[in-house]
């Protein structure tokens, strides 16, 4: 049996292996108090504009979407909200970006306690090479937390998060590279939650996984509603229409991204404002 | 006539290359037969630990073994701390093509060029006379840490750079200080880099011999610490074959020793890089 | 290293020649035997090198790939002192039988090919690895010959690897010490013929060292500073080509 149906069966016969709670269906399920504020958000590499005058405003605990076709800046703007820029030869943000309020450009920021707050999932899943444990233990570590059993709480917590505890309870202690693809990216996120994060970015998450291992992942974060505000970059459409609340549709004009269209989900699917919306989530360009 | 004499052309060409081919094999196979056919006499377990006789002639090379680990000790004892700080250094805190970083790479890569007789002469005249220490293995030591470092720094830091970009990032994205990152991620996943460095410059310290014959000499006796004169492996097979008629035959056997050592030590590399890889590769 | 004055300069140049008890320290001759047995073995490594790279890459049975590739990183770990060895006992008598002392530049030469060789021959390689196959593929669709191909195609676009390797080689050579020191016969003079016995830069410093003082030492290190000068100018071009050996 291939692991990734394993997976499937073993999440159907334990409803209860996720701590996470029920998947909430449904467009309306959350209030629209800001999480994060953008105001003309301009990113360029080396001189070269990316984005250009991006504002929007995303709400707490609700998953918003950010669809467009490829090089419109989408990653870009993910890697802004936690400063990943900063590794990034030849980057440079402008423009305001706030998380509960705080300026996360300044350069007096306590950017440790940005990364606890704001958790990276990335496209291609990227466990260390270590243990199943260690990769969600280490981070946990270095952030200050010291007892062995406040951690294995957490690590036993995380991977229940994510449906992996029953899978990998007996093994904590094999490479994390010896897992599957989906598993891999389950741990991937499961090491974020561990640090209690507020808000997820997740750069396409389920790209780079087979349709099974991406269902599962893609139910996962379903059930990470309201207990998280979930940025998620897509480029599958059917899946941002399923999962998200909010979407914010980005678009190259004039060789620079720029943000078209931002609204509830299914009005911009349904009956979207912008031509250039209606012509991308109809399939007609892009 | 233009077709033949293409013809012609394509068949002295295919000749020279086959020829070429089979003078390299046949090359080798001669001098690793003669080799054996010659050393093998001597091999046996009490030539690799009785001293030597009559000048080498009779006995063994037990004393000069002893040098040559004492010194191969010394040297990594020196390089790995300094090389492995270098590298990280280099590959972490300086701008990746910037000023600092570009050069000092270009002088690593000339100083792995020095001949190793140069290296001899500033063993000499640095470590033995002004520090003092004399026809030492510790200087020995020392000198072939010198020679060792470049290509050691080189692979280690060629090894921290190739390792994937999304682990860098996911680290950062956690939170990781630099040097957690380091710690737990970067120098493990870089391990199998580094040690076939490490590998490649223990082959070339003890193939060494030129560097060593004014920084450690001649003595063939047992060290009896590491200021005293000791006489590497290669520097015997040297001193055998020149120096004393009809130290041949025990020339080839000391030879046949080294080489031995080093295909050993080749082997052990390659199956700890393979070891490593497997473990690492992901299967996506 | 170089505190041998100024004033010396011309004479390690232009001086009688190498008499260190009586002070008189040209290096000519023996910076002659140098040159000599450096070019003598690139001469011949070269040309061997690029052909077996060049049968590993066009010619080459498939089995037969990486065990001569094998082959070629395990000659280039051979010790030089086991090179001089086997020089020493089985090629210098050789030589002696046909022409007398066998011990002579020639030799030199040969062994200096011989461990250069595996060095020309493996950047060589790497070089002509990065010729694209579909220039190769092309090549072949106009119809070129094996021999069109590779002199036509493959080395052309391959050459600045293979005079990277070359330099490398030339660093190598220059730089050798123990298996010319052992083969090539140590005597002071500038070669009139190949089968003269020669003493390089290399083994003058290796052989007087150890009872050198004063004067006599200086000089020796200002010998060793000018070798390390020439390989310096020669790694410094190589850096610039960009292809390095893979050992």
């Amino acid at each position: 049996m291939k692991p990734a149906e394993k997976d499937l069966l073993i999440c159907a016969a334990s409803p209860t292996a996720y701590t996470l709670g029920e998947i909430e269906l449904g467009a309306a399920c959350c209030v629209p108090i800001p999480h994060i504020q953008l105001e003309n958000l301009c990113v360029s590499y080396f001189g070269k504009h990316v984005l250009e005058g991006v504002s929007l405003d995303i709400n707490k605990g609700c998953i918003t979407a950010l669809i467009g076709p490829s090089g419109c800046g989408k990653t870009s703007f993910l890697s802004t909200l936690n400063r990943l820029t900063d590794l990034i030869p030849g980057s440079r943000v402008q423009g305001r970006i706030r998380i509960e309020g705080v300026d996360v450009m300044d350069t007096n920021l306590d950017v440790l306690a940005l990364w606890r707050k704001v958790g990276m999932i990335f496209q291609k899943p990227n466990p260390f090479p270590l243990s199943i444990r260690r990769n969600i233990e280490m981070p946990l570590r270095e952030h200050g937390l010291r007892q062995r059993d406040d951690i294995n709480e957490r690590v036993e917590r995380a991977l229940h998060d994510v449906g992996l505890w029953e899978e990998v309870r007996d093994r904590l202690d094999a490479p994390a590279l010896a897992l599957s693809g989906g598993q891999q990216q389950r741990l991937c996120i499961a090491r974020a939650l561990a640090l209690e994060p507020s808000i997820l970015l997740m750069d396409e998450p389920c790209s780079a996984l087979d349709p099974i291992a991406s269902a599962f992942v893609e139910e996962l974060i379903q059930r990470l509603r309201n207990r998280y505000t979930v940025v998620i970059v897509t480029h599958n459409l059917a899946q941002a229409r399923r999962v998200a609340n909010y979407a914010a549709f980005f678009w190259m004009t004039e060789r620079v991204g720029k943000l078209i269209e931002f609204g509830r989900c299914q009005s911009l699917f349904d009956s979207p404002n912008h031509e250039l919306t209606a012509a991308y989530v109809t399939g007609i360009s892009g | 006539m233009l077709k033949r004499q293409a013809y012609l052309n394509d068949q002295l060409l295919t000749f020279a290359v086959w020829f070429s081919a089979a003078l390299v094999i046949g090359v080798f196979v001669w001098i690793l037969s003669d080799l054996t056919f010659h050393g093998i006499a001597k091999l046996n377990w009490s030539f690799l630990v009785s001293a030597p006789e009559n000048a080498g002639r009779d006995g063994g090379i037990g004393p000069i073994l002893v040098s040559t680990l004492l010194i191969l000790g010394v040297a990594l004892l020196a390089t790995i701390p300094l090389g492995l700080g270098t590298a990280v250094y280099l590959s972490e805190y300086t701008a990746r093509g910037g000023a600092l970083a570009r050069f000092i790479g270009m002088s690593l890569d000339m100083l792995a060029g020095v001949p190793s007789i140069v290296f001899g002469l500033f063993g000499n005249a640095f470590f033995c006379i002004w520090l003092g220490l004399g026809f030492s293995i510790l200087s020995g030591g020392l000198t072939l840490a010198c020679m060792m470092l470049p290509i050691f720094i080189r692979s280690t830091e060629s090894g921290l750079a190739s390792v994937a970009i999304e682990w860098r990032h996911g680290a950062s994205a956690l939170g990781l200080t630099r040097a957690a990152a380091l710690w737990h991620v970067l120098l493990p996943a870089s391990a199998p880099a580094i040690t076939a460095g490490l590998m490649l410059s223990i082959g070339r310290a003890l193939a060494e011999t030129a560097a060593l014959i004014f920084t450690s000499g001649y003595v063939d006796r047992m060290p009896d610490s590491l200021s005293d004169s000791g006489r590497a492996l290669s520097v015997h097979i040297y001193d055998l074959s020149m120096n004393v008629t009809g130290g041949d035959e025990s020339a080839y056997g000391a030879a046949l020793v080294l080489i031995v050592l080093l295909v050993v030590i080749n082997g052990v590399a390659a199956s700890l890089s393979d070891r490593f890889l497997r473990l690492r590769i992901t299967t996506l | 290293m170089a505190d041998a004055g100024w004033r010396r300069l011309g004479a390690f140049f232009f001086g009688e020649g190498w008499f260190p008890s009586s002070g008189q320290f040209s290096l000519l001759a023996m910076l002659w035997a140098t040159l000599a047995a450096s070019v003598g073995a690139l001469l011949i490594a070269v040309p061997l090198g690029v052909l077996s790279a060049v049968f590993s890459r066009f010619y080459s049975p498939r089995w037969l790939v990486t065990p001569m590739r094998k082959v070629m990183v395990m000659l280039a770990g051979i010790p030089s002192v086991v090179y001089g060895l086997w020089g020493l006992t089985v090629l210098v008598p050789l030589i002696g039988r046909w022409e007398p002392p066998g011990a002579s530049l020639f030799s030199a030469i040969l062994i200096l090919a011989l461990m250069i060789l595996p060095t020309v021959a493996l950047t060589s390689e790497a070089a002509l690895a990065t010729v694209s196959t579909a220039n190769l593929q092309g090549a072949a669709a106009l119809g070129l010959s094996r021999k069109g191909i590779v002199f036509g195609v493959a080395l052309p676009s391959a050459r600045v690897g293979i005079l990277t390797g070359a330099l490398l080689a030339a660093m190598r050579a220059l730089g050798e010490t123990m298996a010319v020191l052992m083969v090539a016969g140590n005597v002071v003079q500038t070669p009139s013929s190949l089968f003269d016995p020669v003493r390089t830069l290399t083994a003058n410093i290796a052989l007087e060292m150890p009872y050198a003082a004063g004067d006599h030492r200086a000089a020796l290190f200002a010998s060793g500073f000018l070798l390390m000068l020439i390989v310096t100018l020669l790694a410094w071009l190589a850096s610039r080509g960009g292809v390095h050996e893979h050992a």
